[in-house]
C-alpha cells in the first residue's frame, strides 16, 4: 500500500482548516489515513460526530505508553520520569484522579476568582498604556495574565514565571529538537519537585498544598503540576491575542458585543470553535477493533482528531466557515470532548471574558499596528497563536 | 413530566451543564460532580437549555427522560 500523506500542520488560513482535511470530511467519509511526524502512519477522523464518538468511547484509550500511541514527531516522548498525568490516564484510574482536582476549577470558583483576575488584567492594562506605542499585547497582556493566574493558583513564585515561559514555549514548539525538549522537560521536573517537597511539610493554602493536604501522593501531584504549568501558560494566551486581532477586524460586531456582557461568552465560544487552537491534542489508540462509518480501525492502531476540520464542519455548523460571535454553539470540540475534556475550560472562559470586557472598554482607540495577515502567527507550535501583536492606540499620529 | 436524570459515576466535573443553565444545575464544591437544582424543567426553556446540557455534556452523564 502507499504511503499516506503526511498530516498537514501549517495552516494557510489563521482559522480555516487546511483542504486536505476539508476533503478528507467531506468527499471521503471523514475517516482517512495520514503520515505523522514521527514517521508512524495514523488514522484521521474529521467529522464532528465522528470525533465526538471517538472521544466517548472507551475502545479509544490515552495511554501515551502505548508505541502506537500517535507521536507527532520523530523521537520518544519525554517522560521527564514522571508518572503519567490526567490526561494519559483511562478509566478507572482517570476518574479518582481527575475528581481529586476538578473541585478546584468549577464554575462557582471560577467566578470567585473574577476580582483577582480583573486585579491582573487592570494592572497590566495600565502598564500598558503607560509605556510606548506601539506595545506588543503578547508579551503585555496576553502572556502574563494566564501566567500570573496559574501561578498564583498553583502557588509557583511569579518571579519563576518567565523560567516556565520560556520552558513550556519550547515544549510546545514543533521544531524543538529531542534533546531540548528532554533537557527542558527535566528542567521544569526538577523545580517543580523542590517546589513540592517545600510545600509537603506544612502545605500552604493552595492547589498543589490542598492536594498535598489531601494525602495524594507527592509523585501525582508532580504531574499534575506539570501537566497545569504547561496546559495554562500558552493556551489561554494565544486565543487572547487571536481574540483580539479577530474583534478588531469585526469593529461593527465588536461594537455590538460590548452592549451587553451577556454577548461576551457566546462570543469566546465562536472563537474557540473558529480557532481550535489545539488542534491535535485529541489522540488516541485503539484497543480493540471499532468500526466508524462503515470503516473498521484495527485494535492498537494510532487515531488522530482532525478536530479543527470537525469544528468547521458544515453538518454541524450551518455556514461553518464564518465567523458569527452571535452564534451561540457550545457543542465544538475546541476544548476536546469525553472524559478528557480540558480540566482548565472554565477557567480560561473567565480569563478570556475579562480581558474582552475591560481591554476594549478601556482602550476604545485600541488598534492592530500591523495589518492582520502580516502578523507573526504559529505555524511552527503545537498550540495555534500569534507570536506579537503590535497594538497602538489614541489619536492617530 | 420531562425529568433531567444524572449518572453521578460517569460525571467528570467539566461544568457545561451549569453554563448551559445555572438555575437548574450545580456542581459540589468537593469533586465538582454534577448538582441538579431542577429535576423537571419547568417551561420549554427550561426543556432547551436541558437539551443543551445534555448534548454538550462531555461524559454523557446527564440524559432527559420523558
Amino acid at each position: 500500500m502507499a504511503t499516506p500523506p503526511a498530516l498537514q500542520t501549517a495552516r494557510h488560513c489563521p482559522y480555516a482548516p487546511p483542504q486536505e482535511h476539508t476533503r478528507i470530511r467531506d468527499a471521503d467519509g471523514g475517516v482517512g489515513r495520514v503520515t505523522l511526524g514521527s514517521g508512524q502512519e495514523a488514522w484521521v477522523l474529521s467529522r464532528l460526530d465522528q470525533i465526538r464518538t471517538m472521544l466517548t468511547d472507551a475502545r479509544f484509550s490515552s495511554d501515551r505508553q502505548d508505541p502506537n500511541f500517535p507521536r507527532f514527531s520523530p523521537g520518544g516522548r519525554p517522560t521527564g520520569g514522571m508518572r503519567p498525568s490526567l490526561i494519559e490516564l483511562d478509566p478507572p484510574a482517570h476518574g479518582a484522579a481527575r475528581r481529586a482536582v476538578v473541585g478546584e476549577f468549577t464554575v462557582r470558583r471560577m467566578a470567585d476568582l473574577r476580582p483577582r483576575i480583573q486585579e491582573i488584567v487592570d494592572e497590566h492594562i495600565d502598564a500598558m498604556l503607560a509605556g510606548p506605542r506601539p506595545a506588543d499585547l503578547v508579551r503585555d497582556l496576553a502572556l502574563p495574565v494566564p501566567s500570573l493566574v496559574i501561578c498564583e493558583q498553583l502557588g509557583v513564585p511569579y518571579a519563576d514565571h518567565d523560567f516556565f515561559q520560556v520552558r513550556s514555549a519550547a515544549v510546545l514548539r514543533r521544531d524543538t529538537s529531542a534533546e531540548d525538549r528532554d533537557r527542558v522537560v527535566h528542567e521544569l521536573v526538577g523545580y517543580l519537585k523542590d517546589l513540592i517537597a517545600s510545600k509537603a511539610e506544612d502545605p500552604p493554602d493552595d492547589l498543589l498544598g490542598r492536594q498535598l493536604a489531601q494525602g495524594r501522593d507527592p509523585e501525582d501531584v508532580l504531574s499534575l503540576a506539570f501537566l497545569l504549568l504547561i496546559a495554562g501558560h500558552e493556551t489561554t494566551a494565544n486565543m487572547i491575542s487571536l481574540g483580539v486581532v479577530t474583534l478588531l477586524e469585526r469593529p461593527d460586531e465588536l461594537a455590538r458585543m460590548l452592549e451587553d456582557p451577556e454577548r461576551t461568552l457566546p462570543a469566546i465560544e465562536e472563537l474557540l470553535r473558529v480557532y481550535t487552537i489545539a488542534e491535535f491534542a485529541n489522540a488516541r489508540v485503539t484497543t480493540e477493533d471499532v468500526e466508524i462509518d462503515g470503516v473498521v480501525i484495527p485494535a492498537g492502531e494510532p487515531v488522530v482528531a482532525l478536530s479543527n476540520a470537525a469544528n468547521h464542519d458544515p453538518s454541524a455548523f450551518p455556514d461553518a466557515e464564518r465567523i458569527q460571535l452571535d452564534r451561540g454553539a457550545r457543542n465544538h470540540v475546541a476544548f476536546g470532548f469525553g472524559i478528557h475534556q480540558c480540566l482548565g475550560q472554565n477557567l480560561a472562559r473567565m480569563e478570556l471574558q475579562v480581558v474582552f470586557d475591560t481591554l476594549f472598554r478601556r482602550v476604545p482607540t485600541l488598534r492592530l499596528a500591523t495589518p492582520a495577515d502580516e502578523l507573526p502567527y504559529k505555524d511552527d507550535a503545537f498550540i495555534y497563536g500569534i507570536h506579537e501583536l503590535p497594538v497602538t492606540w489614541g489619536e492617530a499620529a | 413530566m420531562t425529568r433531567i436524570v444524572a449518572e453521578l459515576d460517569r460525571c467528570i466535573g467539566a461544568g457545561q451543564c451549569v453554563l448551559a443553565d445555572p438555575g437548574a444545575f450545580d456542581q459540589r464544591e468537593d469533586d465538582g460532580t454534577v448538582v441538579v437544582l431542577e429535576e423537571h424543567p419547568a417551561d420549554d426553556t427550561a426543556v432547551q437549555r436541558a437539551r443543551t446540557a445534555v448534548d454538550t455534556c462531555p461524559s454523557r452523564t446527564l440524559s432527559l427522560v420523558e
